[in-house]
């Protein structure tokens, strides 16, 4: 019996299940994929928002503010990549100057510190690869970066560290409530659980309805983006961002913090899950782009993709019990800025509303430290070469354009949340993310995959169930 | 430690430039490879065809490498495997690191980047639709095939002509699948001749020229590719849209030469061929550092890969036995209808032959290649037919050289 | 007289080569650079032979590069296929050795890899 299960391993349901990891609390988290961050949280922009876009009151503006305080710390214990870069609202007409007035006013409002218009010489100071027609900025010191599957990751594993279930392939179907809630699977399996929190994205209707709460109603769209290789790291070092208008942000020109530059997203209405790129859409995305910056070297693309981002048609963040069902906690219509309020959301969900249902004993053997995925690449040479020693896997580089060595993977595949996908393990250590998108090192990362799962080599799937990345033997 | 030569790659030029170096006087060479075995692509290549210039027959890849191999291990040339160069800088001192030894420099007298080519991906051409299992770049696939012995898929549509892919066609037929189509959205295939008689021909391959796959589907697996054709700018025309119905798709769209540690220490590079700009000696220039095989220029032929890299391996060692000399370095530069040459400089003051190598833009058919030093023509060939899939070579001899006072032009005219 | 054009893959020249045949009977070859041009023409009307390249699964799993050690009729290619998958070689094994004597008449499979 858990106390609390949390449904859907994305960046607020990660962040939830850590933020109960700190208590005495039996919790768990359902997926319904073969691994974690699957969601939107698998593909979007990454950005750490300031805080001045949403309107005063509303939760994304109270979330946003809260998140992007607590994000560096945070980043800090998960070990996880974060980038304090500032953003840039850029304008590029006098009714564009305008509304920075009215950004910089409302974010005052919000809360969000050190905001300020800079003229156009600054701004191409700063970013000399902006477009010549633009006109000034605001520029948003507190914007920040991370990577938002990392981040969802790290949270997930500490949270798994400190005491956390996971259970993958869960897909939820059926859910009865007695003096608790029994929740049943696709394939059958079933977990107990006093309170419920559904954090289930795209598809938290269809789980609030099968908790019998069809108040629950979310739309989706679609964003696509382009990726540019780290080879043209520093073309911009900011968020670029359009001024808003009505059909909202726009495509942005922006870092990753490993250092790629990443344009997008489109903004399309979706009527399926499905997060396929069109030739329109990334003929847009560079359109856009364009008017944004000059000479952007697309010559350097190494991916393209798109992302789900999934709304509520209350175009604010539900975040509630449920009126109808007991215990059942909505975190539903987590749109943009999402990322950034998910420390904030998860704080309030465990600590406010989950806090009035249970009591919250502090786990005094909480560890909220994490190493990082990445800490290997930290090290000290000589520090590297003692590691070596000891492990040899850390001398062996399996994916040539990033650098990721044997060891990273088969620490990928066997720590908390375990890699067993050729995807999940590119997640974690970036392992055929680089230049040549896995071609040469994803026969490796398959072998280290099946020997660290015990599994048969021709059973690795790129990302779960029929995702098979071989089709049968030679001879 | 310290080398005199040290060879990154050891694959076909860095085993042909490593022999080269030691028979000229060089013995203090060393290879470091980053695979598991010596060799590099051409263990997977088991195709045959390679070798008819230089050996007269038609070996298999490992077959062509094997013999290179046995020459290294004749002359007890050291070798790294499983050892990956991490950074190198003009000093030539050189990262590498593996299992054993961890991370190492090694400072050499002189370099030779050998480190070959790898393959355009999917992501590079922005090809729309999802993202599912089922898309590999053909050399992936050969590698699964070849090394590992799966099979990556059993209904195939393959993207671009290019030889890999060719290859990888009858493969795959060979091997039970069934490969639908080869799409090529120029007008013409950039693979050999040969191979599109006895890869697509032989096994009744549809090979739709002036074609794209403009969508990819599926979720979880690859189900098909809408295929559209394509007008003079490449562009796909609405409503010839066909869909295929297929589990996997082969990327064969070009290679891209593996010069980020020729980035890395500002060696400057050609935009037309993506590798360093060389002479003839094919040193870069840098004194001292030299860049043979694909990672210098895309070949189609192992036999001029292994040809160029005892161009380097000579000069490297001269370089260490002899010292570095003075250059009097005259450019050449692509004209009409020509996609680039190599080597983008002439040193004069290096007395030899000089083997031009180019390609040329489309395909011709009657028309001269000639090159051209101001008004003088200093060569001219007649062509029946050239094509881009195919390098051209011509020969300065070295008589010629001392009259070379401007950029060296090649150019291509039609005869009609 | 019939006329049929052909693409030559003896060599990476490709010679466009053509064949002027009466009855089916071979009365000249042209465009071919080499002898070995016109032997491959007047094969291709007679009876098209290819080299097969393969690979054979050795016992413990690991891959063999092979080939046939002279051309095979390309119509008997996919035949030869099964009897090149049901063979599993033992290691070591050196290029040259033959994996299967015979394959087809008088042509054997042969190692193209030395593997120890």
């Amino acid at each position: 019996m858990f106390d609390v299960a949390v449904i859907g391993g994305g960046v607020v349901g990660g962040l939830l299940l850590r933020q109960l990891s700190k208590y005495q609390l039996k919790v768990c988290l359902l997926e319904k994929q073969a691994d974690v961050s699957m969601g939107a949280s698998r593909a979007n922009s990454g950005v750490v928002h300031a805080g001045f876009d949403a309107k005063e009151g509303t939760n994304k503006a109270k979330f946003n503010v809260r998140g992007n305080q607590m994000m560096p710390s945070l980043c800090e214990e998960l070990g996880v990549k974060f980038k304090n870069n500032g953003s840039l609202v850029v304008a590029f007409s006098q009714d564009d100057l305008e509304t920075l007035k009215d950004l910089k006013a409302r974010g005052e409002k919000n809360g969000v510190p050190d905001l300020e218009i800079i003229d156009k010489e600054q701004l191409l100071e700063l970013e000399p690869n902006i477009n010549d027609t633009a006109m000034g900025a605001l520029y948003a010191k507190t914007g920040g970066i991370v990577c938002p599957y990392e981040l969802t990751i790290s949270a997930i594993g500490n949270a798994m560290d400190n005491g956390a279930t996971l259970y993958t392939d869960f897909e939820v179907v059926g859910a009865v409530r007695d003096e608790f809630f029994t929740v049943t699977a696709k394939d059958g399996r079933t977990i107990q659980a006093k309170i419920v929190v559904n954090c289930a994205g795209l598809y938290a209707g269809e789980v609030a309805k099968i908790f019998g709460d069809d108040t629950i109603k979310i739309g989706a769209r679609k964003g696509e983006y382009i990726l540019l290789d780290r080879e043209s790291a520093g073309f911009v070092t900011r968020t670029l961002f359009f001024t808003p208008t009505k059909l909202g942000k726009g495509v942005l020109v922006l870092p990753t913090v490993d250092n790629n530059i990443l344009l997008g997203p489109t903004a399309e209405e979706l009527e399926e899950g499905n997060t396929e790129t069109s030739k329109s859409g990334l003929d847009r995305i560079m359109s856009k782009a364009n008017q944004m910056c000059k000479n952007i070297p697309y010559y350097n693309t190494i991916t393209s993709f798109a992302g789900i981002r999934a709304y509520s048609y209350t175009h604010d963040f539900i975040i509630e019990e449920s009126k109808i069902i007991k215990g059942l906690i909505n975190c539903a219509g987590i749109e943009s800025p999402g990322l950034t309020s998910a420390p904030a959301i998860a704080e309030y969900v465990v600590n406010g509303l989950i806090g009035g249902l249970l009591p919250l004993k502090p786990n005094n053997n909480f560890n909220p430290y994490r190493k990082p995925d990445y800490f290997f690449k930290n090290l000290s040479d000589e520090k590297k070469n003692e590691l070596i020693r000891e492990n040899p896997s850390y001398g062996k580089i399996i994916c040539r354009c990033e650098q990721i060595t044997e060891g990273e993977i088969i620490r990928a595949c066997t720590e908390n949340p375990r890699a067993t996908t050729v995807d999940g393990v590119k997640r974690r250590t970036r392992a055929g993310m680089g230049r040549c998108q896995g071609g040469f090192c994803q026969p490796y990362v398959m072998e280290i995959i099946a020997k660290c799962n015990q599994m048969e080599y021709k059973s690795v799937t790129k990302s779960g169930k029929g995702s098979n990345i071989l089709l049968g033997e030679t001879k | 430690m310290k080398h005199d030569i040290v060879i990154i790659g050891g694959g076909p030029a860095g085993l042909a430039a490593a022999v080269a170096c030691y028979d000229n006087g060089a013995k203090d060479v060393v290879i470091i490879e980053r695979g598991e075995e010596l060799g590099g692509i051409l263990n997977q290549c088991i195709h045959n065809g390679f070798g008819l210039t230089r050996f007269k027959e038609s070996l298999s890849g490992p077959e062509y490498a094997e013999r290179f191999i046995d020459e290294v291990k004749k002359r007890n040339i050291k070798y790294y495997l499983d050892t990956m160069v991490i950074s190198l800088n003009k000093d030539k001192v050189i990262k590498a690191v593996n299992p054993t030894l961890g991370f190492f420099e090694i400072e050499a007298k002189s370099v030779i980047l050998a480190m070959g080519c790898r393959e355009r991906s999917r992501g590079a051409l922005n090809v729309a639709g999802t993202r599912p299992a089922g898309i590999y770049s053909a050399g992936t696939a050969q590698k699964y095939v070849n090394i590992k012995g799966y099979m990556p898929g059993k209904e195939v549509v393959i993207l671009g002509s290019g030889d890999i892919g060719l290859i990888m066609a009858r493969r795959m037929t060979l091997e039970g699948a069934k490969v639908h189509a080869v799409c090529e959205i120029m007008p013409y295939s950039s693979g050999l001749k040969r191979n599109i008689v006895q890869c697509l021909d032989d096994f009744g391959i549809p090979l739709y020229l002036n074609h794209t796959i403009t969508k990819i589907h599926g979720t979880d697996r690859v189900t098909g590719v809408t295929v559209s054709k394509v007008d003079k700018n490449r562009m796909p025309i609405l409503g010839t849209e066909m869909y295929f119905s297929c589990d996997t798709v082969l990327f064969s769209v070009g290679l891209i030469p593996e010069n980020e540690l020729t980035k890395s220490c500002d060696i400057p590079l050609s935009p037309r061929t993506r590798g360093a700009v060389v002479s003839q000696t094919r040193e870069t220039m840098v004194d001292g550092i030299f860049a043979c095989g694909n990672v210098l220029q895309v070949h189609d032929l192992v036999d001029f890969v292994s040809e160029e890299s005892e161009i380097a391996g000579k000069f490297s060692a001269d370089y260490v036995l002899n010292g570095a000399k003075a250059h009097d370095y005259v450019d050449t530069k692509e004209g009409e209808n020509i996609s680039y040459v190599l080597p983008q400089k002439i040193d004069k003051a290096v007395s030899g032959h000089v083997k031009l190598f180019f390609r040329v833009k489309n395909t011709f058919k009657d028309c001269t290649i000639r090159v051209k030093c101001g008004d003088s023509v200093l060569l001219e060939r007649k062509k029946k037919i050239a094509v881009p899939g195919e390098m051209e070579t011509l020969l300065i001899t070295n008589d010629k050289l001392k009259d070379l006072n401007q950029t060296v032009v090649v150019e291509l005219q039609t005869n009609s | 007289m019939e006329v049929k054009n052909l693409t030559c893959v003896e060599c990476p020249m490709g010679c466009q080569i053509e064949v002027g045949l009466s009855n089916g009977v071979v009365e000249y070859v042209k465009g071919n650079t080499c002898p070995r041009g016109k032997l491959y023409a007047e094969n291709e009307i007679k009876r098209p032979l290819r080299v097969l390249t393969s690979s054979v699964k050795c016992v413990g799993g690991k891959m063999l590069p092979v080939k046939t050690d002279k051309p095979i009729p390309k119509d008997m290619m996919m035949d030869l296929m099964s009897k090149i998958n049901a063979c599993h070689p033992s290691l070591p094994i050196k290029t040259g050795d033959v994996v299967i004597k015979n394959l087809y008449e008088d042509v054997n499979l042969i190692a193209t890899k030395t593997i120890e």
